[in-house]
């Protein structure tokens, strides 16, 4: 009699002590979790922000040097690659997120050809609505790169936290994945390639 | 006495090899993110780490950029540094700004102007900085014509006090009435009142406290009520119990016009722009 009432006493504590722990570490989870996918929408918007810019500054250096039609379509057709690529943040995988990055470094290497070609038209540097478009372009940049490292800072919280043990364990238990980073672009030190 | 260990296990040296890795990366990491100077303490919202201004001109700007902060609560930081040590100034003005938190935090009403000197061998750099909060009120491009306008014209000249004086004007000028300072800290800050929100909040619960014992004990010997009970039963029916919570936020740091309280905690999303002379 007395010896089963210490059995049940000690399951009783021993199962209140896992509960409070799953649950404080479950609880944690979720929370990093949503920081992680917030943080990616933020990423997203960033790159919305340029390809938004982007029909502007085409139409711009269009109406002084029509015959970079090349480098034009380029940039147009990386861009509509662009948006139309996107993940979904609760699905953050590694083949995902490299898909993402390759379409956006596409309009990002067309982006750079185009800044390229654009030395060789004076008027077009001179003129005041494009000066801005590319001050608001480089702003963009900024914004990339930091959203970017803000994503890969929280993404790299995440994932600490949910493969320490014995957090890796609940973390298997509810099906918490790893979130992939983003990675510098391959050739992101090589500099584009000036031609006169 | 062998000073090397020599590691048959193939595995076992790709293991270690592994591990080197990750240390030598955590590192590095840790070695990047020391670069960036600390807060100074007291704070201060310009900080000349060069001797690029006078002391003189250095005190003058801290007082415009504190009084603006009284005022609507926007920090405008000047920081001056020897060197960005490697980072372009994007990189390194954003990494500073969200290090040291300028700007209210949940407002991201901050701005930091950052200039690097130009030395011998070395070109000198200016970047202007905006919060999250700021970036409608000023715009990237807005932020390249103060650098092309205001600043890079005078500091080609030597001028440099002249040129963070008529930048900061443009920069006052646009975010003014973007945001205000809090209506409560604005009205302490006027008065000037020495005593603390925290002593007021003290003072009115007593006071409260010893009318409603005093109705207490009147209720408890009318009622036949144990006097705590009485005292319990009268506060729990009070209901307009919430307004005292408008005092309990004091005890911050208003200085009635003093010195600078520090950075708020602001953040940084990559707006701005920059120059180079």
């Amino acid at each position: 009699m007395k010896k089963s009432w210490i059995i049940i006493i000690v399951i009783a504590v021993l199962s209140l002590f896992f509960y409070s722990s799953i649950k404080g570490t479950y609880n944690k989870m979720v929370a990093m979790d949503e920081a992680v996918v917030s943080q990616w929408a933020q990423v997203e918007n960033v790159y919305q922000r340029r390809a938004d810019l982007i029909p502007n500054l085409v139409s711009t250096v269009k109406g002084y040097a029509a015959h970079e039609s090349e480098t034009l379509t380029g940039v147009i057709e990386a861009r509509a690659k662009a948006t139309s690529t996107t993940i979904d943040p609760t699905n953050l995988t590694a083949a995902n997120m490299q898909a993402f990055q390759q379409a956006q470094g596409g309009l990002s290497s067309a982006l750079s050809k185009l800044m390229v070609v654009v030395e060789r038209y004076p008027d077009l540097k001179a003129n005041q609505n494009f000066l801005e478009l590319q001050s608001q372009l480089e702003g963009t940049e900024n914004r990339i790169t930091v959203e970017r490292q803000k994503f890969n800072t929280s993404a790299q919280g995440y994932n600490t936290y949910i493969k320490m043990f014995p957090k890796n364990l609940y973390a298997d238990m509810f099906d918490f994945e790893e979130k992939s980073y983003f990675k510098a672009q391959e050739n992101a030190n090589e500099a584009p390639k000036v031609e006169f | 006495m062998k000073f090397h260990l020599v590691i048959k296990n193939k595995t076992m040296r790709n293991k270690i090899k592994h591990i080197l890795l990750i240390l030598l990366s955590v590192i590095s990491i840790n070695a990047i993110a020391q670069n960036f100077p600390e807060k100074s303490n007291p704070p201060r919202i310009v900080n000349d780490y060069t001797n690029f201004l006078s002391a003189q001109e250095n005190s003058t700007l801290e007082n415009k950029m504190v009084q603006f902060n009284n005022q609507s609560s926007t920090q405008i930081a000047i920081v001056i540094v020897k060197s960005l040590d490697g980072y372009d100034p994007a990189s390194y003005a954003f990494g500073l700004g969200e290090k040291w938190g300028i700007g209210q935090k949940g407002k991201n009403n901050g701005i930091l102007i950052l200039v690097k000197p130009k030395y011998q061998n070395s070109k000198g750099e200016v970047y202007i900085a905006t919060g999250y909060g700021l970036e409608g009120a000023v715009p990237d491009a807005i932020t390249k014509r103060i650098v092309n306008n205001e600043i890079l014209p005078y500091f080609k000249q030597g001028m440099y006090y002249k040129g963070l004086d008529e930048a900061t004007n443009r920069i006052i000028e646009l975010t003014r009435g973007e945001y205000t300072a809090d209506e409560y800290q604005q009205a302490t800050g006027k008065k000037g009142s020495a005593i603390p929100g925290g002593i007021i909040f003290l003072i009115i619960i007593a006071i409260s406290f010893i009318g409603r014992a005093k109705r207490a004990r009147h209720y408890s010997v009318g009622h036949n009520v144990p006097f705590w009970i009485a005292l319990g039963m009268l506060s729990s029916n009070r209901s307009h119990g919430g307004s005292y919570g408008n005092f309990s936020s004091g005890g911050g740091s208003f200085g009635g016009g003093g010195g600078f309280g520090g950075f708020g905690g602001g953040s940084f999303g990559g707006g701005g722009a920059g120059g180079s002379w």
